[in-house]
């Protein structure tokens, strides 16, 4: 109740366009931001109405790896931004950025996505797990444990990514056969080509069955 | 990427006055393209509105056989729905055989439906592109054009629309239904898409102050077990079609009683071949007539210098996949 009532907060009339605030926001850093902001946004500025917003940062409520965290963030701010920006969890990797190399896979609400193509606000209220969140402790995954018994990465940059994507592909049911796990992990690029070692170290996880 | 203001409405209707109210307003669902586009300066609206609070996110089978999809269902969920992996596995394979499982998580059967082309000149905003900007010219078509279109295009835009899923759903006679200030409407998959034309920035028919909410299927009973969709790209897998046929078949024995088809990776709309099906129904089904089939599939079809190639592999794919559905090779 409690969450769907704040869920409810950012509708058509959101706080931060209510007039109070706005008008706050005019009398007291519109002239402040005006001095600092590009020419883009000078032009838009022209425009009163629309000044405030582009300075407004939007509440935001989300749990990261079992900690809840009340943020506030830009619209154009993505997950993988705020993660590695605000929350400093620089597990998570940045790539191409553009959703082509999987370096950013987290798990949302257990499915694994790209957190490049994700507005941070729209996870309002959802639960994220990143690298940071596998290990219990000095104990690590099962699956961290398989890349490095399998020499599953070279310069490690995809292996974050790699192991959420890896970790989501044997809960999905999807690892059954080499050729599965192929096309399950396709969205993740390695650039070094340990690919043969990274399905060998999916293959030994999902054998040995066990929830992971 | 430039800044937008941000709501989440939590009914249709306020999302449809929105999308009306403000002429630089664009939805956002998965986000899988929209935010891609804005990354690379493409899309640049000023207002995104969140639909994920919409409930239409149900796979359901009508009393009449009809199965309708909303459209904020997740492309992972539908590939893995029990319900279309018995009924309608020709969706399945179609939607297992694009992205990547991160982006199926995320992308939804609506926006599947509008995402816009992977042309490398829409995208580079420093290249002239009429889709883009028009009047600008089409970089492509003298350009590196390996991907694009040898059906239906025009000097205007050679450019291909890069959804499987809707090749798969225009074979299967489907339906997109979209909601708008009068009401509902359905449009056809067929006719749902545009060819370029003079106006390749116009590449649907679904107006600006409407929203697609679904998809209907009707009942494909006949056809479950023998269809399939064959996919050829430039590598296994999380590749866009260089090629692709989505094929549902009903045998009489050795003949063909029915068949629907359609190409992916030819234009710039999934591609109906009605003059095919209407040549195959009926006939008994061997090497000979599928050779024939494809001859009357690629009529009028034309390369535009590096995808030359597509003109011997459309054929072939095609051929090959008629020979797989009816079950004339393993």
């Amino acid at each position: 109740m409690d969450k769907e009532k704040k869920l409810d907060n950012i509708n058509e009339n959101p706080p931060y366009k209510q007039e109070s605030r706005r008008g706050f926001l005019k009398k007291s850093s519109a002239v402040m931001a005006l001095a600092l902001a590009p020419p883009a946004i000078l032009k838009a500025a022209e425009k009163d109405e629309t000044i405030a917003s582009y300075f407004e940062k939007i509440p935001l409520e989300l749990s990261v790896n079992g900690t809840s965290h009340k943020l506030s963030v830009e619209p154009r701010v993505t997950l993988l931004d705020l993660l590695r920006e605000q929350l400093h969890l620089t597990g998570t990797k940045k790539g191409c950025d553009w959703g082509q190399c999987g370096a950013c896979t987290v798990h949302v609400d257990g499915k694994r996505t790209l957190s490049c193509l994700s507005l941070a606000v729209m996870q309002h209220g959802k639960e994220i797990t990143t690298i940071e969140g596998l290990a219990d402790g000095d104990i690590l995954h099962p699956m961290q444990e398989a890349f490095i018994k399998h020499d599953g990465f070279q310069c490690g940059y995809c292996t974050p990514g790699h192991i959420m994507s890896a970790v989501a592909c044997v809960r999905e049911g999807h690892a059954g056969s080499e050729e599965e796990i192929k096309h399950y992990m396709s969205g993740n690029i390695c650039r070094c080509g340990a690919y043969p070692n990274i399905v060998n170290a999916i293959k030994e996880v999902n054998e040995k069955g066990g929830s992971i | 990427m430039i800044n937008f203001d941000y709501i989440r409405p939590s009914t249709q209707k306020a999302a449809l006055e929105s999308i009306t109210k403000d002429v630089n307003a664009k939805f956002i669902a998965g986000g899988t393209n929209l935010v891609d586009l804005m990354k690379h300066g493409v899309e640049t609206p000023q207002k995104v509105i969140d639909i994920n609070k919409l409930p239409l996110r149900n796979i359901d089978e009508r009393k009449t056989g009809v199965i309708r999809i909303g459209a904020l269902a997740l492309n992972s969920e539908v590939a893995e729905s029990e319900l279309i992996q018995k009924k309608l596995p020709l969706l399945s394979q179609a939607l297992e055989a694009g992205a990547s499982p991160q982006l199926r998580n995320m992308a939804t059967i609506g926006g599947n439906i509008l995402q816009r082309t992977r042309c490398p000149y829409f995208y580079d905003t420093t290249m002239p592109c009429n889709k883009r900007k028009p009047g600008t010219g089409c970089s492509a078509l003298n350009g590196f054009n390996r991907m694009h279109a040898i059906f239906g295009a025009t000097d205007q835009c050679i450019a291909v629309h890069p959804s499987d899923m809707s090749v798969a759903l225009t074979a299967l006679d489907a339906f997109v239904v979209i909601a708008g200030p009068k009401g509902e409407r359905k449009l056809a998959f067929k006719d749902f898409h545009r060819l370029p034309g003079a106006t390749p920035h116009i590449e649907t028919n679904l107006q600006r102050n409407e929203i697609i909410i679904g998809v209907e299927v009707p009942d494909q009973s006949s056809f479950a077990n023998k269809s399939l969709y064959e996919k050829i790209r430039d590598r296994a897998s999380y590749a866009f079609a260089l090629v692709s046929v989505a094929v549902a078949v009903e045998m009489n024995g050795s003949s063909i009683k029915n068949i629907k088809l359609a190409m992916g990776g030819v234009a710039h709309k999934p591609w109906r071949l009605t003059e095919t099906e209407n040549f195959l129904r009926g006939k008994q089904a061997s090497d000979s007539v599928f050779e024939q089939a494809a001859t009357i599939a690629m009529k009028g079809a034309k390369g535009y210098g590096y995808n030359n190639f597509k003109l011997k592999l459309a054929p072939n794919t095609l051929v090959d996949a008629l020979k797989k559905a009816t079950g004339k090779v393993g």
